[in-house]
């Protein structure tokens, strides 16, 4: 004979379950409910004029009704790509010095550091920008023969390579330190010495993950917003080297929310944008994701 | 056998150079940061608005930033947290261990994550004009508490997570109901780390300035009520570093100072207290 009082119970584990279930599956949409947003309102524009026409034409023309994105999807992969090709030389290189080699007086002490740097805001790493790059670059420039205000690819690119350095190193680190001991025991045994070891047998095993946490830093390069627009310039043309102004794409968005109720089709433009801007953050972050999860199976 | 030698010192000396520049780039960051901020620091930067429009007037503080900022913060990540605690004891209680639902929920969470904070303003800005609301404070208080919501649960779920299963199943042995076993034990086994899920999501929540551009606005005064545009400390290095007069930038390099100070606290703290709440935990 059940008592009462656990009857009800029960009746409340139901109801909280349901309900629990409810939010949890919410929470998980949201990022579909995201993306259904920016599509309903983007589609005045996509019916307007082909997705052809406004990914790759140059001119951005927004009071005549042209809307090219291409300078803004140019902007964005000239400073993630110059980020990219600074930040992983030097992220893989102290990773696997703090995976492999640094006592572990050093890993443990160098390990926070590092993350603490993740958690400085956006505009913090503008500020820098501004203050310390910006000149530095302008200096830089005059060695180069180039002009340049400072405010340029390269400058964005710095910062950016500096705000994914925590993200990357972070990842490879763990994903190093997964690799079996055994393996590094195997090959030491045979004679290898330790860097050989290293990039032979650890990094080869590792390959996948690395790949996975590279591709996440470029995710986050790709749609990190204040620090870029602090410093990038913002000039709505295709830059044609490191030390011209460049506009990317979020930072389009950012600058242009305040005026565009006033032109029509001008707020579907930026949502588009955003779209645009999701879609590319998505797909390199599930593509890691994938890799990542595929990785962990093989290691296991 | 000599180039091999020669090729570990080389690559060692690589890698150790690397992670020196790393470290010494952090630091450079931090002193640029906290010495141009100290020298723009005074008490009526702290107790006073700014004096005349925060974008020219050249007398007052960023009493108006500090005070929203704290606010912003504060209302998302409460309500993020009403939000992520039940998902996350769903996903762990709830769930069976290796189940399929909570896969999806944690992988779409995850991918939540990777979403960058203009999309969550624009995102935020639609749904205001759904509902026909003005840039206000409740605006980027929905709207951060959305970024920050799946930063929060991957935080608690790694701790909940580390729940022996022999504690829940002791729970239901002695004829708890699942609902009870999630409140009563495994919230109170996780409660360190679940306090450091608060504090980091605040800490990235009082940082992010892309999510309030167009959902909290920006104000001189501070919020009287939710329905009113609210400063904030990221905008606020934002917009007053764009002005062309030194006096008005002194607020910026001042509200970068309290910025970074009450981010770092937030991450330090969260590190100590995870250690310390943890010690009366089951294990």
């Amino acid at each position: 004979m059940p008592l009462k009082r656990s009857d009800f119970s029960l009746k409340i584990d139901r109801a909280a379950g349901k309900i629990m279930a409810v939010l949890a599956w919410l929470s998980g949409l949201i990022v579909v409910a995201i993306a259904a947003g920016l599509f309903i309102k983007s589609l005045p524009i996509l019916k307007s004029q082909s997705l052809g026409t406004l990914l790759f034409s140059s001119s951005w023309f927004p009071l005549r009704g042209q809307f090219g994105f291409l300078p803004f999807i140019m902007g964005s992969l000239w400073v993630t790509g110059t980020a990219m090709l600074l930040a992983v030389p030097l992220c893989l290189l102290t990773a696997i010095y703090l995976a492999e080699y640094a006592p572990r007086l050093v890993r443990e002490g160098v390990r926070p550091l590092i993350d603490l740097l993740a958690g400085i805001p956006s505009v913090v790493y503008g500020l820098w920008g501004i203050l310390v790059v910006v000149p530095w670059v302008q200096q830089a420039a005059k060695w180069f023969n180039a002009a340049t205000t400072g405010y340029c690819v390269l400058s964005a690119a710095i910062v950016l390579a500096v705000m994914i350095f925590p993200v990357i190193i972070h990842m490879t680190v763990e994903i190093l330190r997964a690799v079996p001991w055994e393996y590094r025991e195997a090959s030491l045994s045979l004679g290898a010495t330790h860097w050989q070891t290293t990039k032979k047998v650890v990094l080869r095993k590792a390959f996948p993950g690395i790949l996975a946490a590279v591709v996440l830093g470029l995710a986050r390069a790709f749609g990190e917003t204040m620090a870029v627009l602090m410093v990038a310039g913002n000039v709505a043309h295709s830059p044609a080297s490191v030390w011209d102004p460049a506009y990317p794409l979020p930072a389009l968005i950012a600058n242009n929310y305040g005026e565009m109720m006033s032109i029509p089709l001008y707020d579907s433009a930026m949502m588009l944008g955003c779209l645009i801007l999701l879609g590319i953050v998505l797909v390199f972050n599930i593509l890691a994701k994938l890799v990542l999860m595929k990785a962990q199976k093989a290691l296991q | 056998m000599d180039k091999r030698r020669l090729e570990e010192a080389v690559m060692k000396g690589l890698m150790a150079a690397s992670t020196a520049l790393i470290l010494a780039v952090l630091l450079l960051i931090l002193l640029t940061i906290f010495i141009r901020g100290a020298k723009a620091m005074s008490w009526s930067m702290i107790t006073q608005t700014p004096q005349g429009g925060f974008y020219l007037g050249k007398e007052g503080g960023i009493l108006n930033a500090i005070v929203g900022s704290f606010y912003l913060a504060t209302g998302s990540t409460g309500l993020a947290f009403l939000l992520a605690v039940p998902v996350v004891l769903y996903l762990n209680v709830f769930c069976r261990r290796g189940c399929r639902t909570a896969a999806v929920i944690r992988f779409l969470l995850d991918v939540l994550w990777g979403v960058p904070s203009i999309v969550f303003g624009a995102f935020g800005f639609i749904l205001m004009l759904t509902v026909g609301l003005k840039a206000s404070l409740l605006g980027g208080i929905v709207t951060v508490a959305l970024l920050v919501l799946p930063i929060m649960c991957r935080a608690m779920d790694e701790v909940v997570r580390m729940v022996p299963s022999e504690l829940l199943e002791s729970s239901y042995a002695v004829g708890a109901t699942r609902f009870q076993t999630a409140v009563k034990v495994v919230l109170r086994q996780s409660s360190g780390g679940i306090l450091t899920a608060v504090l980091i999501a605040f800490g990235r929540g009082i940082g992010d300035a892309a999510s309030v551009l167009f959902t909290a606005g920006f104000s001189d005064q501070i919020p009287q009520s939710l329905m009113r545009p609210a400063a904030t400390l990221p905008l606020a290095i934002f917009f007053q570093i764009g002005t062309p007069f030194p006096q008005v930038q002194e607020r910026a390099y001042a509200a970068a100072l309290i910025l970074t100070a009450i981010v770092l606290a937030a991450s330090l703290l969260s590190r100590r207290l995870s250690r310390r709440w943890s010690r009366h935990s089951i294990r």
